[in-house]
This record gives structure tokens, C-alpha cells and sequence, in this order.
């Protein structure tokens, strides 16, 4: 490892040293292949941010791939039923780690406008690890870009060593997230509580 | 013939001169082209074989990935009473396609064309009789 005051001084020399960690988050981070998906209205500013307007392709993220088994990237736009939840946490774990997800819009990250609706999931981060969400209803194309943006300083801040590394490099965490069941009333388990940590309200 | 640069090839290329091999630079743009294809794709394979654990699960090695579970079996049989549909098809479809040029140049054409197109249409309403004294045209 490296100092980072040896490392800006060799590269004032014109001497540029980096690590494998580094290295391979850079290469990542920068090659981020959303799936095509989209669940409700905020797939259309998905789609305007993949467009040559807002021009997703300036982050490396413009693959956008139609099968699971070639994305990194989730970006769940839109309301997400509870009839579609299941298969939206099936195609998360189809795809290949490591994989990222963005909760974009509020439906997806709440339920948002309709929250109240008998058969509308409050939020995606009940089944799937949310990495960005973006508020919004829908959110602009700028605001996705942001979240790509957020997501790729986050991957490049990811050690690739030690017991906080990323799930696809520790093999003792498994790949798959349960998939929920039609219930009689609600998706069962209405929850995973190994990835659901509500905020506590303190009053 | 040898050119002057003939000595100076043989320093550089390990003894072979380029005169004796004119095929030598092709070889080593194949063998570059190889290695530039094979090398990331190895990098790759070590890379997953000895950082990336590999984890298979019931979902992940699902055939389908549309997010819903599939159903059945794919080696599914066709009823061969299908085959009075694709009749039908050729007789109301194909041979339209076939009858219009034919009557556009209907007063241009030799009397041999005129025979031929004769005979493909007595082949189809021989298809549009079978299918007819089989009952498919009743309505039911």
C-alpha cells in the first residue's frame, strides 16, 4: 500500500503509481451496465438520460442490457407492485455480482404517491440492498446521472480486502436474495430483515 | 534478391532474414492479434478463478430471465393437423402473390408460362379441395 504523500510526490515528478485496488475499481466504476428495466413512468427519464440529450454514455453506462446475466446494474424506475416484486428480486439475482441497485423515484423508494394502494410494495430496499436513491416524481435525467455518479464513487471507495469487502469478493455471503411468495394478503415475507433497517423514529 | 537492409533484418529478427521468411511479418501480426483477443479474456478467467468467488443458486442458474419461473417442459409437440392451415396459407395467400404479376403481364406472356402457372394453380385448388371435402372450411 502505498502512502498518498510519496504518491502526489512521485506525480509531481510525472511518476503515476497506482494500486490493483484502484486499478480495478477504476475499471468498474466506469463500466457500469444498467439492466433494461423499467417499471412505471421513471423508465422514460431513464431512457432520455440514455439519450444523446443527456447522454448516459459519458459515464460508461449506457450499455443498457436486456438480460440479467449481463448487467451490474439495477436501476429500479418506477412503482413496484407486489405482483412484480417477486421478479424483480428473481432478475437481482440473476445477474452477476457485483451488482449495485438504484432506487429511482419515490415509489421505489416508498412506495411514493402511491404508498396507500393495497397491492403497491413501500419500497424496494425491503428485499433488495439499495445503493442510491434518488428522490423525485419521476426524477429529472440530471438526477440519474447524479446517482451513476454516486454509484461510481462509491465503487471506487470499495476495498477489495479485509472484513468490509464487497459481497461477490467474500464467498461466505450468498449471491441470492429470497425470493417472496404471493401471500394470501401481503408478499410473504412482506420483508427481508437481514436487508431492511427502517430508520427509528425518535420522538 | 538481397537487399542492403538484408544484414540488418538478420540482427533483428533472431536469425531469420525477412528475405528467406516473406510470410514472418504475417506471423507475428496473427500472433500479436491472438494475444491482444486472448490476453483480457485470460486476465479475465484468472481474475474470477482466483479473487471472485463463484456462487450458483437456484435463481442465478434459472434458464429463463424474465423474472418469472417457467412452466412445463420446452419439448413441446405440434398437432400435425396443422398442416391444413399451411394449405390454406398457400392456397389464399402465396398464390395471390403469384397471381397478380401473373395478370399484369397476362397478354405479354408465351403460352409455356401460361401452361406453368396453370399447373401451380391446379396444384393449389387440388390443396383447397382436399381441405374443403375434409370439412375445415365448416364453420363451427
Amino acid at each position: 500500500m502505498i502512502e498518498e504523500g510519496l504518491k502526489s510526490e512521485l506525480q509531481k515528478q510525472g511518476v503515476y503509481v497506482t494500486t490493483l485496488e484502484d486499478l480495478y475499481n477504476w475499471g468498474r466504476a466506469n463500466s457500469v451496465w444498467p439492466l433494461t428495466f423499467g417499471l412505471a413512468c421513471c423508465a422514460i427519464e431513464m431512457i432520455a438520460a440514455s439519450m444523446s440529450r443527456f447522454d448516459l454514455a459519458r459515464f460508461g453506462a449506457e450499455v443498457f442490457r436486456p438480460s440479467p446475466r449481463q448487467a451490474d446494474l439495477m436501476i429500479v424506475a418506477g412503482t413496484v407492485t407486489k405482483k412484480m416484486a417477486p421478479l424483480v428480486v428473481r432478475l437481482f439475482n440473476q445477474m452477476p455480482e457485483p451488482k449495485y441497485v438504484i432506487a429511482m423515484g419515490a415509489c421505489a423508494i416508498s412506495g411514493g404517491p402511491f404508498k396507500q394502494g393495497y397491492n403497491v410494495l413501500k419500497g424496494i430496499d425491503r428485499y433488495l440492498p439499495v445503493d442510491v436513491s434518488i428522490p423525485g416524481c419521476p426524477p429529472r435525467p440530471e438526477a440519474l446521472i447524479h446517482a451513476i455518479m454516486t454509484l461510481q464513487e462509491k465503487i471506487l471507495a470499495q476495498k477489495l480486502t479485509g472484513p468490509d469487502r464487497p459481497r461477490h469478493l467474500n464467498a461466505d455471503v450468498p449471491g441470492e436474495y429470497p425470493v417472496p411468495a404471493y401471500g394470501e394478503h401481503d408478499l410473504e415475507p412482506p420483508m427481508n430483515p437481514e436487508v431492511w433497517h427502517p430508520p427509528a423514529i425518535k420522538r | 534478391m538481397q537487399s542492403p537492409g538484408g544484414a540488418v533484418g538478420a540482427k533483428y529478427s533472431l536469425g531469420m532474414n525477412p528475405n528467406q521468411h516473406p510470410y514472418l511479418v504475417l506471423v507475428m501480426l496473427i500472433a500479436l492479434a491472438v494475444g491482444f483477443a486472448v490476453g483480457p479474456l485470460a486476465l479475465a478467467w484468472a481474475w474470477a478463478r482466483f479473487f471472485s468467488p463463484q456462487k450458483p443458486g437456484q435463481d442465478k442458474n434459472a434458464i429463463y430471465e424474465c423474472g418469472l419461473e417457467s412452466k412445463g417442459d420446452a419439448w413441446i409437440q405440434f398437432r400435425s393437423e396443422y398442416y391444413l392451415y399451411a394449405i390454406i396459407f398457400l392456397v389464399f395467400d402465396v398464390e395471390t402473390i403469384f397471381l397478380l404479376p401473373f395478370a399484369v403481364s397476362f397478354t405479354s406472356l408465351p403460352v409455356g408460362a401460361f401452361v406453368a402457372i396453370l399447373i401451380f394453380m391446379l396444384l393449389l385448388v387440388e390443396g383447397l379441395v382436399w381441405a374443403w371435402r375434409k370439412g375445415f372450411l365448416v364453420w363451427k
